[in-house]
């Protein structure tokens, strides 16, 4: 019976394969690919958001490349991009090594630090916000002088509570990744380290690091790809004050679709956007050396 | 492997995602149903508004209104992407003005001037300066509703009486009571930086009282170089300057409006003066305690600057609120509409509520209960403002199309960052009004 059966289900299982995969693609294309494909057919046009579409050809295109605000939204990313993930790297693969202990403490640790991870962007700007406010902040409540600073008021601390604020919220994120990460690496090499008369921390720069080389570039693709996306948090915080010392790329899409009602330019940079975070990518998977998929562990 | 990842989360996320449109279909603002209105929340406001819903679907059983409320800068975005993707609900509420002008010229609401009309007591019965922002090309798109809001110089009676100082007479005066407030640690103006458009009162009252109401005008009937006017760069410049002499409370540009915090700052007494609009007394009342009921709020209109040629009666400000009725309503809801308009909006009951808030309803003849309010004083003095001003401007931001505002509101805050001069903001917007 068994028998029977077995043949034809794997034969009838590689025939519904394909079609399991279906309402992801159609997911994909309804809510990625022809969104995608829409924007880029604005970037051609001019649009209040509200009257008619008016094709205007590479008016928009020009009209954001000439923009002085373009090279400042696009540097304004970088930074948040690279001091971020700087701050984020080497915390998260310290954290992450930590939290990979068997010791029971580190567990209960590791769940109190997951806890930024389970609530809302805005929520959390919403919460800093209130925290760091001048006059009625924590700094003012508690009397700390060196707390009562004009944090979101000062492009250049404006521009590190950002930052903290995104790693704040997710290390615990990248330090889950790293802790599986380091959770992989076979135990017998450590012992052989050890044998060798290994310390921690030589343990740490010969083995543990060298290790979890595809672990953080997997974690960096999705810290400089994710830190391009940027926008709720940034939104409630600051909307990309004071000035314009915050306004990513993101929010310099919004603000000129949604506030200036210029439906042309916003969407090529939305094309930008995407440029940028598929070539990064892309950047990011050569740096690691081709083959992503293949294994450290041969031979171990 | 990561493809079949992240077709997996793909999935994951679909399913709520693609149950979502079907659920919008149904509760979002259809053809047939109730005709549904969005205005904005925050007491003591919000509560006057739900209230003249509740009543006119007391006495309407037939013609539900669905009302649904939001905060003031995430309505106006809002409201903009429902309108261009057709899900507009049936009554538009608004500031009139350039944003009017937008809605018109897509042909999204309905001309209203059949309507007045036929109904012309409803229009005798209101401020006629009210009508001004509701008109696009001698055609009236918009009823206008509830109260006038001047802007007013706002003080704390307390904190002057603790320094010695009188209230400000002119320009100079305020520049003389920055040193003196700031050495007892007291700011001397509350400020909502953030919000941009708190900014931008302080240069509608510098430009008028320096160059008169033209100088604006010129810059809404799109004149070249209108902002490049040697009145309007010393009203940037005295702007500046008043920055540079910490007259605002610290931290300004990270405050915003929404929250009220510029308006506890006043009332708190950790800032002596604000400029705010007339709506700011209704929250001072509702949220400062003792602070108004005990006489510790003093209010003025802005002084005039030594030299200026503007008339010291002209205002800036709301003239009124806006209603207008989305064209793509279905029939129904348009007739629901206008029934709102005839027998829900500014009825007494509602004008009642308005008074006391400490606010003056548009609507015609109400002397008598002002005079009669718990704010009589305050009321009166708003009421004389509206009446009496020589010209009441919109606010900039109201008056220009959204784009222009946009650049507007932006310049303005590098204005006050002092990352700009004058001349640069001058040159930034003259680059966007003129036509």
């Amino acid at each position: 019976m068994s028998a029977l059966t077995g043949h034809p289900s794997r034969r009838e299982a590689r025939g519904i394969l394909p079609w399991l995969a279906a309402p992801a693609l159609v997911v994909f294309v309804g809510f990625a690919v022809v969104p995608l494909v829409g924007v880029f057919a604005l970037s051609f046009t001019t649009w209040d958001g509200i009257g008619a579409i008016r094709l205007s050809g590479l008016t928009s295109w020009r009209k954001v490349l000439t923009n002085p605000g373009l090279p400042h939204a696009l540097w304004v990313t970088f930074l948040v991009m690279a001091v971020s993930w700087a701050v984020q790297t080497p915390l998260s693969i310290l954290l992450g090594t930590f939290l990979a202990g068997r010791q029971r403490y580190r567990a209960v640790l590791g769940v109190v630090y997951f806890i930024p991870l389970m609530l809302s962007s805005a929520a959390i700007a919403i919460a800093y916000k209130a925290l760091l406010d001048p006059n009625f902040g924590l700094g003012a409540g508690l009397n700390i002088h060196a707390l009562s600073q004009d944090w979101l008021g000062r492009p250049g601390l404006a521009f590190g509570v950002v930052v903290f604020v995104v790693s704040w919220q997710f290390i615990p994120f990248h330090s889950l990744i790293y802790q599986g990460g380091v959770q992989q690496i076979p135990q017998s090499l450590y012992e052989a380290a050890q044998l060798d008369g290994a310390g921690r921390i030589r343990q740490f720069f010969s083995i543990t690091l060298p290790q979890l080389k595809y672990t953080v570039i997997t974690s960096s693709t999705l810290m400089v790809v994710g830190s391009l996306t940027f926008f709720d948090l940034i939104f409630v915080l600051t909307e990309g004050g004071p000035g314009d010392a915050t306004r990513v790329l993101a929010l310099d899409m919004y603000k000129r679709g949604f506030q200036a009602s210029l439906m042309g330019p916003a969407s090529a940079i939305a094309v930008i956007l995407v440029l940028l975070g598929l070539s990064l990518a892309l950047l990011l998977r050569r740096l690691g050396g081709g083959d992503a998929g293949a294994s450290q562990l041969e031979g171990a | 492997m990561a493809l079949s990842r992240r077709t997996l989360l793909g999935l994951a996320a679909g399913v709520p995602v693609s149950a979502a449109p079907a659920a919008c279909g149904s509760s979002g603002p259809g053809k047939s149903g109730g005709a549904t209105y969005w205005y904005l929340n925050g007491q003591p406001q919000e509560g006057v508004r739900s209230s003249a819903v509740d009543a006119f679907n007391k006495a309407h059983p037939k013609d539900q209104i669905k009302d649904t409320t939001y905060q003031n800068d995430a309505y106006k975005t809002k409201i903009k992407t429902a309108i261009g993707a057709g899900r507009a609900p049936t009554v538009i509420w608004g500031w009139g003005g350039g944003t009017l002008r937008t809605y018109v010229e897509a042909g999204q609401v309905e001309d209203l001037t059949p309507w007045f009309e036929e109904h012309p007591e409803i229009k005798k019965g209101l401020f006629p300066s009210s009508f001004g922002a509701a008109t696009v090309d001698g055609k009236i798109y918009a009823m206008p509703c509830e109260t006038v809001q001047p802007i007013i110089l706002y003080y704390n009676k307390r904190v002057f009486e603790q320094v010695g100082a009188k209230p400000p007479q002119s320009w100079d005066d305020i520049m003389a009571l920055v040193p003196r407030f700031n050495a007892k640690g007291i700011a001397p103006f509350a400020l909502g930086g953030q919000s941009r458009w708190t900014n931008m009162m302080w240069l509608e009252f510098l430009f008028d009282r320096i160059g008169g109401s033209e100088v604006f005008q010129a810059v809404v009937e799109g004149e070249k170089n209108a902002w490049s006017n040697p009145a309007a760069i010393t009203a940037l410049t005295k702007v500046q300057e008043l920055v540079k002499a910490q007259g605002f409370v610290k931290g300004f540009s990270s405050i915003t409006a929404d929250s009220n915090a510029d308006q506890a700052l006043l009332y708190t007494g950790r800032a002596a003066m604000m400029l705010h609009g007339a709506w700011s007394y209704g929250i001072q009342q509702a949220d400062g305690g003792d602070f108004v009921s005990s006489g510790g709020l003093g209010y003025m209109t802005f002084p005039p600057v030594e030299g200026g040629k503007g008339d010291p009666s002209d205002t800036v400000g709301n003239p009124a609120q806006y209603l207008s009725i989305s064209s793509k309503a279905g029939a129904e809801q348009k007739k629901t509409a206008r029934d709102f308009f005839a027998t829900g909006v500014l009825q007494d009951a509602e004008v009642k509520k308005w008074i006391g808030n400490g606010s003056v309803p548009i609507r015609l003849g109400t002397e008598k209960l002002l005079a009669a309010s718990k704010s009589a004083d305050f009321l009166t003095f708003t009421y004389d403002i509206a009446s009496k001003a020589k010209v009441f401007a919109q606010s900039w931001d109201q008056a220009l199309s959204p784009t222009a505002a946009e650049t507007l509101l932006d310049n303005i805050v590098k204005l006050f960052q002092l990352s700009i001069s004058p001349k640069q903001f001058a040159d930034n917007l003259n680059a966007v009004t003129a036509k």
